[in-house]
């Protein structure tokens, strides 16, 4: 009995132990990173060469300068780094090098389809520019964001920016392309997908927000079948979120942004205020918005048909308002098979509309087959979490907020959209982030991934000289003046 | 704050793991539903990715794989003689599927048969591009012809066998289409489609073997096989029972003859059999009664729905149940009897080996795109309905129609020939336009290489002039010559 108990004991204390990362051991690791960064600039240019070697057996023209360019860029981003987070974590960077490259070269394969992707035209040029245009946000947070903290200065407006973000695509009117999601904004000839950069700027509201109320909010009433209850009046908060989710369902009918927003927040609340309350409150509100949602709102129940029936939209039979999008994505799939058909082989030009954006990953899985797709969600968890890594690893609450609310966002987002297109759960309007044509979504994610290397550069960085009043516990907003 | 922490990092690993464990579901386990979906069409495209391989006939191919290097479909399928050839070949079309050899042999052809695993990764491996196999089939291409021009414009079908082996010569049915007009994917296309499915001559319907009819006279010779095989008869000169009017037991309806002149009333069973008459062999059939009558049928092959040569045979029937006159008047190859063409060239077959009827075959031979042999047909017998001594009775009887009967229009120069003529009744009250049937054999020696049958549906001919021996024996004959070598 008492071995156990000893064994239960030893095998716990190293998990307290190392909850702030030792200051001695701590390494800039930049070197590690630069050689995943080559790997992760090579490897899209080789498969950049396979597409072109299947589809017109010869080697691409332009390849050279693009592997340049993303070189270049990457290894700016790389060498800013080096002096302005040099202790962020080495991952992070690469990661989104690598995923963002193969987004590329599958956007790029897919303009070669020519016109058997229907309306298609030529987008690899315009995503490397935004890509591009991502890598240079990331190094202006990098250098101009001198300290994560700074943020938390912006907790009420940030929320007011989010609140204009998230509302305003329900005032513009939805192009026919967009297929009844509301999540753009067309001014001209621009279109801009809000919810990418409202997605971040709440994660710092509710990081901001929560690291004031915590305390009154992990306040328990009652205790009942052994989880404490949050007093009445602290529900507040979570109602109002819960309120604004189930209005983007309706007004902007868009399932996944709305999921999104409710689970990040259920999420940083849970992590604010350790109380598993909360996550049955949040699980049983939204259980109950989508059941009253789904059987007054068409476009959910429509979504909700073609997830259980994905073939029901092929063939004379076909109920009004399905799409073979879902259908066709999993043949692409299942042609695919264990080992795939080769880059620049399958046909998933076949999946049509939004086959570079919401449906990239059906290309995937048909060229790379289930392996390709095992090493994407790799990649993807591996962001994850090394952003959760470092939310561990933060030193202050406002750091640990904001990095656990980024990277379960993009959990979250990874989990809505891959799931939605591999026919997991309903499919909603939302993108790969990184692989998927699309601006605001690889400019925002870059953002992110700029914002969790900030965090992860303070909480890795070695203590100062001076004796540092280490692992505070419970900062004070003091702290941050 | 650490512990949540942790537990929101194992829930995001969990989200992962279900979106790996869902992909492997899709990609893995479920991948062929979605793979081989009727839906996906990949498998369209795949079909005309790489050239195709050929149907063979008589060492020539009589399909081509065109290049024609489209977004979608970088081959198109082509004919040689598509009409002639069609119901061998079927067709193989970019946008309305396949048939005949071209859909059964698919596996061959498009070279995804599993026997084929084995060359395509070893071509895989080495680089070289992938080509379907050839399919050979046992087509004469000279009886194959002869047969086909012989039909004309005629409304009809013709079958060849070779009796010793089964091999199938000639397979015609009239009138036909060109598969090349319907192979692509273009306008043209389509409306070659919807013509064709709009045709009340259904040319796309294989009558050799898809299509059954009344067999009329020519199924007296099986009524004779039964006779001879149930002890009633012994010799095609034993005079036979018959009075001058025959009245269908049972009634008051007398079955009559073609025509009141034929000297029917105890004929012998070979003379009742080159004049044909009805009341000699209605009568037989109705003595015999039905369960003999239908096991006889059976031997030969009616009431098979299994058939295949590989491309399936519809199947030919001998009712089960009959009142007696009925029976009477199925045994005269009308009523409820119904005969593909295929199934009469059979039975003539049969009697010809010498009473071992072989499984008839259309495919001799499978083989890879580099010539090695996947599959070769080695010939067996399928029943064997009479003995030899009932056969050869049975072949005097035939070859005493052609030399001083109803069938003489088929004589060949130097060669011995069997044959049957029939003029099948059919449609309301008999009111159609009759169906004119001819089956035959020609002997070499002691064997026979060539067993035929000829059916022409109304159309064209005037009521007198059909008869098989009129209308249908001529084509039997130029068929016969074409594999003699005459």
């Amino acid at each position: 009995m008492s071995i156990l108990d000893l064994r239960g004991r030893a095998g716990r204390r190293p998990w307290r132990a190392t909850t702030p990362i030792t200051p001695q051991r701590a390494r800039g690791r930049r070197g590690t990173e630069l050689a995943l960064l080559a790997f992760a600039v090579l490897l899209p240019v080789c498969a950049y060469a396979n597409v072109g070697f299947a589809m017109d057996r010869k080697v691409p023209a332009g390849m050279l300068e693009y592997g340049l360019g993303m070189g270049a860029l990457a290894l700016v981003a790389h060498l800013v780094m080096r002096r302005f987070a040099p202790y962020a974590d080495p991952l992070l960077l690469p990661l989104a090098t690598l995923l963002n490259g193969l987004g590329l070269v599958m956007i790029w394969r897919l303009d070669k389809a020519g016109p058997l992707l229907r309306g298609n035209f030529p987008a690899a040029a315009n995503q490397l520019m935004w890509s591009g245009l991502g890598i240079a946000l990331f190094i202006g947070v990098v250098v101009l964001l001198k300290d994560h903290r700074i943020l938390q200065r912006y907790t009420y407006i940030s929320m007011a920016v989010a609140l204009v973000l998230l509302a305003a695509p329900a005032f513009f009117p939805a192009r026919r392309e967009d297929y009844g999601a509301k999540i753009w904004i067309h001014l001209g000839g621009f279109s801009f997908q809000p919810g990418e950069f409202a997605k971040i700027i709440l994660a710092v509201f509710f990081a901001g927000y929560l690291m004031v109320k915590r305390d009154a909010l992990a306040l328990a009433s009652h205790r009942l079948l052994g989880i404490y209850l949050p007093r009445g009046r602290d529900l507040g908060p979570i109602v109002v979120v819960w309120l604004l989710s189930i209005l983007i369902l309706v007004f902007e009918t868009d399932l996944g942004t709305s999921f999104l927003f409710f689970g990040l927040f259920v999420v940083m609340l849970y992590v604010a205020t350790e109380r598993t309350s909360w996550i049955v409150f949040g699980l049983l509100m939204s259980v109950g918005g989508a059941a009253v949602v789904a059987r007054s709102e068409q476009h959910v129940r429509i979504r909700i048909d073609a997830w259980l029936h994905p073939m029901a939209a092929f063939g004379p039979k076909a109920p009004p308002g399905s799409t073979e999008q879902i259908g066709q994505t999993l043949m692409a799939f299942g042609s695919g098979g264990v080992t795939g058909a080769g880059l620049g082989q399958g046909r998933s030009w076949l999946i049509q509309f939004a086959a570079k954006s919401d449906f990239i990953l059906g290309s995937f899985g048909e060229e790379l087959g289930l392996a390709g797709m095992m090493a994407l969600f790799l990649l993807y968890g591996l962001i994850v979490q090394r952003g959760l890594r470092t939310a561990v690893a933060a030193r202050d609450p406002f750091g640990k907020l904001l990095a656990v609310g980024l990277s379960s966002a993009f959990a979250l987002q990874v989990f809505v959209v891959a799931g939605g297109v591999t026919g997991l759960i309903p499919l909603t309007g939302m993108t790969m982030p990184f692989l998927a044509q699309g601006g605001s979504s690889v400019v925002a994610n870059w953002a992110l991934i700029a914002i969790l290397i900030k965090i992860s550069d303070s909480a890795r960085r070695p203590a100062a000289p001076a004796p540092h009043p280490a692992p505070t516990p419970e900062p004070t907003r003091a702290a941050d003046a | 704050m650490n512990k949540p922490i942790r537990r929101v990092s194992i829930f995001c690993l969990v989200l992962i793991l279900a979106l790996m464990v869902r992909t492997n579901w899709v990609q893995g386990v479920e991948a062929n539903t979605y793979a081989l979906n009727s839906h996906n069409d990949r498998n369209k495209f795949d079909r005309y990715a790489y050239p195709r391989g050929n149907i063979i006939v008589s060492g020539n191919p009589v399909t081509k794989s065109d290049f024609v290097n489209g977004y979608r479909f970088k081959y198109k399928q082509g004919w040689t003689d598509g009409p002639m050839y069609a119901p061998v070949t079927g067709y193989s079309s970019q946008s309305f599927g396949s048939t005949q050899l071209e859909s059964i042999e698919d596996g061959i052809l498009s070279g995804t048969d599993s026997r084929l695993f084995f060359r395509n990764t070893l071509d895989m491996l080495t680089g070289k591009q992938k080509q379907g196999g050839d399919v050979v089939t046992t087509i004469d291409a000279k009886a194959q012809k002869a047969a086909f021009d012989g039909l004309g414009d005629k409304k009809g079908a013709a079958v060849a066998i070779d009796p010793r082996t089964g091999a199938i010569l000639a397979l015609v049915s009239t009138p036909s289409y060109d598969p090349s007009t319907i192979a692509g994917q273009s306008d043209a296309d389509s409306k070659a489609w919807t013509t064709l499915n709009a045709d009340k001559n259904a040319p796309m319907l294989n009558r050799a073997l898809s299509q059954t009819y009344p067999p009329g006279s020519t199924f007296k010779l099986v009524t004779a096989a039964a006779a001879f095989e149930n002890g009633k008869y012994q010799s095609p000169d034993d005079a036979t029972d018959t009075p001058q009017t025959y009245i269908l037991p049972g009634t008051n309806t007398p079955l009559n003859n073609d025509s009141p002149d034929e000297q029917c009333a105890n004929a012998t069973l070979k003379y009742a059999l080159a004049i044909s008459c009805n009341t000699v062999y209605g009568k037989i059939g109705a003595d015999l009664g039905k369960d003999k009558m239908r096991a006889e049928a059976e031997k030969f092959g009616f009431n098979n729905p299994k058939l295949t040569i590989p491309i399936s045979v519809a199947k030919s029937t001998f009712p089960l149940n009959s009142s007696p006159d009925g029976t009477a008047q199925d045994s005269i190859g009308q009523h409820n009897t119904q005969a593909t063409p295929l199934q009469m060239a059979m039975v003539a077959a049969a009697i010809a080996n010498n009473g071992s009827e072989m499984e008839p075959y259309l495919v001799d031979e499978e083989r890879a795109a580099n010539l090695t042999t996947i599959s070769k047909h080695s010939p067996h017998q399928l029943s064997q309905p009479v003995s030899p001594a009932t056969a050869q009775k049975l072949q005097q009887m035939m070859e005493s129609v052609v030399q001083d009967g109803t069938g003489k229009k088929a004589q060949i120069d130097g060669v011995t020939v069997g044959g049957k003529t029939g003029t099948a009744q059919h449609g309301q009250d008999n009111s159609g336009l009759p169906f004119a049937w001819f089956v035959s054999y020609a002997k070499v020696g002691n064997s026979s290489p060539v067993a035929v049958a000829v059916v022409v549906e109304d159309g064209a001919a005037q009521s007198n002039e059909i008869s098989g021996g009129g209308i249908a024996a001529p084509i039997a004959k130029s068929i016969m010559e074409a594999v003699l070598n005459k």
